[in-house]
């Protein structure tokens, strides 16, 4: 086996340091009742042909691996990958280390996570940014932990019920064991959240609310900001597509305290769902009640610059049971790729390609408006938005499929009141052409 | 000095991104704008973010030197124990790209998913048969939240058997994020000191068992390198007051083939595949933690599971006991593809094979070191030793000088500092993909360092000298941090 470097010589010769006659006396003082019975029963050796040919199959058993078009988002999307971004993150010399334990045999990976830390922050328009966490909902789940704790004795939080039903049953997971009350708050006519519910709420550690939310609806972060902080709580805002924040304004300029989501978007295929990346931003006072690993910036003997990890007394490793939270990694190689797809666009190249995609889902809406198409919303969007149609979208659906053309998702699996409507998104990788074709299809 | 890999190279500065670059450069390929601009209502547009604009080479320059200041398992030997860092199969890299699976979106319809779905509920098949163990739910993304799966699992299990239990043994030489997972679901964690022999005693765990305690917390083999030879007895005791045992499944490069998870009397388990399974750990993630356990719990996993039926593999929500959902879709599932194909790669018979090579490595690795290094605890032990710096204190020589030196030598240094329970505490985890020259040079260096220590002290107290930077001031960073340019 190729991974295994032994030869049967040198099995021999180890064995005679180790003072053994064969690999299994290693193995002699382990109790008979702990013994595995019998030889693992798992098929191979494959050689590499095989397993490629297997793999191969099952991709291909993936009904739009040829797909045109995607019009799905609702939490994952469909960006271009610049090459480089593939190339770069693919490094071995990134993907093949460890968390950055040893700081002087480990500063590709440091300051490229204090850059990751500095981009998101910059992006959201806050103070701080950690070197994130496994996903945009468990850093929701994380967030509102951290709200309960900076609320000391409060006991309550609101959350939107606009935020991507995924992400609030991570959060009623998290949260079960504690002594903690969850308040859902309705969405408005126009998508956004109601705040109205919130008047007379007492104890309250956090509002929450995702912008762009899962309607794709732009919410008004600083009317919730300003409701939130008059209760004397926080502002958790999250999101599922940060390119959105190439565009529309940022949550920490409009109020927010502690702002995070998924950096899927930048630069990560969606492999069904993960590995994503939790991004993770507070305000400068809350760092020391901040989840998750964090990169700083200090001086070597020499005074040169060097980066470290740090903040770590509120780490388990020291904290152990008394620790902001239990993780103790980040998605590490997902966070630099992020980082690289940032640098990749730049300043300008991020508000280009945040417009691209607002200005092709505003094409395609108005298309299907235009078609007899009803809204489900009023409110402005990003890149998705949920419409109904006069009739059954379902063949129409199908007939698309047999296209190549994946045409967005029913929503009553996630919200029986919004049977029948259909949330659409659209990035730059969908041409005008596929647009067209679909508005022709559902206005026939 | 005697040789080891490393030597002086040139090293090549590089500045943070936003020194560099000039306003109206790119490295991005914009598609062609086809379609008019729509209109923003101009209160919700925000300032353009403060990103600097580079271009394709300046983007490349930049991240290919960063790569050149880290060290990874390609690089070198990385006998960082409890850490288990193997090989990361090449193959595995583009397995997890195969354009069908990369491209999957997570929401669509399961009969346009069958092929993922097949390859999870294999991998939970795979993983079941090696450990033993009942059920698997593959969603968690690394060996923490693995942890808190399983306790919220025993929480639940508790709450609905109506019993109020609010205390969890767990021994000082685990993990910290033992104690810290406990405590998110509200157990106190009743701390247990190992017995002499560095592993856990039963008449210990007798004490302090009792029933209003969930039950405990271990690892095995144990953070010390040490199998936990009374597990079953502990199990027992555990079993006996209606309590549950999770078992830390860190160490499992060990024991595949080897140990029967189930029948050392383990309730839940999670697994690190980017340990035992080979996926690369990146710089600090993503890893994948998947939760094994016995039939009594399965109720409780989380959900969607993966199932096979009669019409194909389905994504099933009905479970009315499950502690829901741990992550927003199915996991790190790019992660769960590498580790499948690489047990696909080994087969049955080479993952057991693994197991023996990596304790033969770690046994290997012992033996030549056991006469100059301070053996923590001087019986068998498995893939990983731990030593201290005892032999070399009369020097003032600390564990950490020996570990900055190895650096300078062209190896990573082993885990350092932990188990707590052992004073400057130096643990040598090889893993089964390093040959024996290597395994004998990287002795042979790290006794050269304890010769310096005595004859020239001062040499190792400044290493590392050959690398980008130095010795770093971490108390500066604590304790005025700078985390943002």
């Amino acid at each position: 086996m190729r991974y295994l470097p032994h030869t049967s010589e040198e099995i021999t010769e180890m064995l005679a340091v180790t003072g053994h006659e064969r690999l299994e006396d290693l193995f002699a003082h382990i109790p008979e009742v702990c013994r595995y019975q019998g030889e693992i029963d798992i098929p191979g050796p494959l050689s590499e042909w095989d397993l490629t040919q297997r793999l191969k199959r099952l991709g291909e058993a993936m009904q739009t691996h040829t797909a045109r078009a995607v019009l799905v988002g609702a939490g994952s999307y469909r960006h271009h990958v610049p090459e480089i971004v593939r190339s770069l993150s693919g490094r071995s010399e990134f993907l093949t280390s460890y968390t950055p334990y040893q700081p002087e045999m480990a500063q590709g990976t440091l300051q490229g996570i204090f850059e990751f830390q500095t981009l998101t922050a910059r992006l959201l328009g806050m103070e701080v940014a950690n070197a994130s966490m496994y996903d945009g909902a468990s850093a929701l789940a994380e967030a509102l932990l951290m709200a309960l704790r900076i609320g000391k004795k409060k006991t309550k939080v609101a959350i939107s019920s606009a935020i991507h039903p995924h992400y609030r049953e991570v959060v009623r997971t998290y949260l079960a064991p504690g002594p903690f009350e969850i308040i859902e708050l309705d969405i408005g006519e126009d998508g956004r959240t109601d705040l109205s519910g919130l008047a007379s709420v007492e104890d309250l550690a956090a509002v929450a609310l995702q912008s762009p939310n899962f309607f794709g609806v732009i919410e008004d972060i600083a009317a919730a900001a300003e409701t939130g902080h008059e209760l004397d709580s926080l502002c958790v805002t999250c999101f599922t597509e940060p390119l959105a924040y190439g565009l529309l304004r940022s949550p920490g300029s409009a109020g927010a305290d502690i702002v995070c989501g998924e950096g899927q978007s930048f630069g990560l295929a969606p492999s069904f769902g993960g590995a994503g990346l939790g991004m993770f931003t507070c305000r400068q006072q809350f760092v020391r009640s901040m989840p998750g690993r964090v990169v700083g910036q200090t001086v070597d003997l020499d005074s040169k610059r060097g980066f470290v990890l740090t903040l770590s007394t509120r780490e388990q490793h020291i904290r152990r049971e008394k620790a902001t939270s239990n993780i103790c990694s980040n998605q590490g190689l997902c966070a630099m790729t992020a980082a690289i797809y940032m640098a990749t666009l730049g300043a300008t190249g991020l508000r280009d390609l945040a417009r691209m995609n607002f200005d092709k889902t505003a094409y395609l809406r108005e298309g299907l408006l235009a078609g007899g198409a009803k809204p489900l919303f009023g409110g402005p969007v990003f890149n998705e938005f949920a419409l109904y149609f006069e009739q059954d979208f379902t063949p129409i659906r199908n007939r698309l499929l047999d296209k190549g053309i994946v045409a967005g998702m029913e929503l009553g699996r996630f919200y029986p009141e919004y049977e029948g409507a259909v949330l659409f998104c659209v990035t730059e990788m969908v041409e005008k052409a596929v647009l067209d074709e679909l508005i022709e299809e559902v206005s026939r | 000095m005697i040789q080891g890999p490393g030597a002086q190279g040139l090293i090549l500065e590089e500045p943070l991104l936003w020194e560099k670059g000039k306003p109206g450069r790119t490295a991005y390929s914009m598609p062609e704008r086809d379609v008019p601009a729509a209109e923003l209502a101009g209160d919700l547009i925000g300032d353009v973010p403060d990103f600097p604009d580079l271009s394709e080479v300046d983007v490349v320059r930049h991240y290919t030197r960063l790569s050149s200041w880290n060290f990874g398992i390609d690089t070198g030997m990385y006998p960082l124990g409890s850490c288990t860092m193997k090989y990361n199969p090449k193959i595995n890299e583009k397995m997890a790209a195969t354009p069908g699976l990369a491209s999957a979106h997570p929401l669509l319809e399961e009969h346009l998913s069958q092929g993922i779905l097949e390859l999870q509920f294999e991998l939970q098949e795979f993983l079941k048969t090696i450990t033993g163990m009942d059920a698997f739910s593959l969603q968690p993304s690394a060996g923490a939240q693995g942890e808190l799966t399983a306790m919220l699992m025993f929480a639940a299990y508790f709450r609905k058997k109506g019993e109020v239990r609010n205390k969890i043994l767990i021994p000082d030489t685990a993990h910290g994020t033992n104690p810290a997972s406990a405590a998110l679901c509200g157990f106190k964690a009743v701390p247990i000191v190992s017995g002499a022999q560095g592993v856990l005693e039963p008449d210990r765990v007798a004490e302090l068992m009792d029933d209003q305690t969930v039950g405990i917390m271990l690892t095995n083999p144990n953070t010390l390198g040490l199998f936990e030879e009374h597990i079953r007895e502990i199990t027992d005791i555990v079993h006996s007051h209606g309590g549950l045992v999770y078992g830390d499944g860190a160490n499992m490069n060990a024991i595949m083939g080897m140990v029967d998870i189930k029948r050392c009397g383990i309730d839940a388990v999670h697994l690190n595949l980017h340990k035992t399974f080979s996926t690369p750990h990146g710089g600090g993630g993503p890893g994948a933690g998947p939760v094994g356990v016995s039939i009594e719990l399965e109720p409780f996993l989380p959900v969607p599971r993966v199932v096979k039926t009669e019409d194909g593999f389905r994504l099933d929500t009905s479970s009315p006991d499950s502690i829901g959902r741990v992550h927003g879709f199915f996991g790190n599932v790019s992660i769960l593809v590498r580790a499948y194909s690489y047990i696909l790669s080994m087969g049955g018979k080479n993952l057991k094979k693994a197991s023996q090579l990596a304790v033969l490595n770690g046994v290997y690795v012992r033996e030549l070191l056991r006469d100059t290094f301070e053996l923590a605890y001087d019986r068998p032990c498995m893939h990983e030793s731990v030593f201290s710096d005892k032999k070399q204190q009369p020097f003032k020589i600390t564990t950490l000088d020996m570990a900055k030196r190895l650096i300078d030598y062209g190896f990573h240094p082993p885990t350092i500092y932990f188990p707590l329970v052992v004073p400057g505490a130096i643990m040598i985890e090889p893993t089964e993909t390093e040959c024996k020259e290597d395994l004998d040079r990287f002795a042979e260096v790290f006794k050269e360092i304890a010769r310096e220590a005595q004859a020239d002290a001062e040499q190792l107290r400044q290493a590392p000298t050959r690398t980008k930077v130095r010795r770093l001031d971490e108390t500066l960073a604590a304790r005025k941090p700078r985390l943002r340019g």
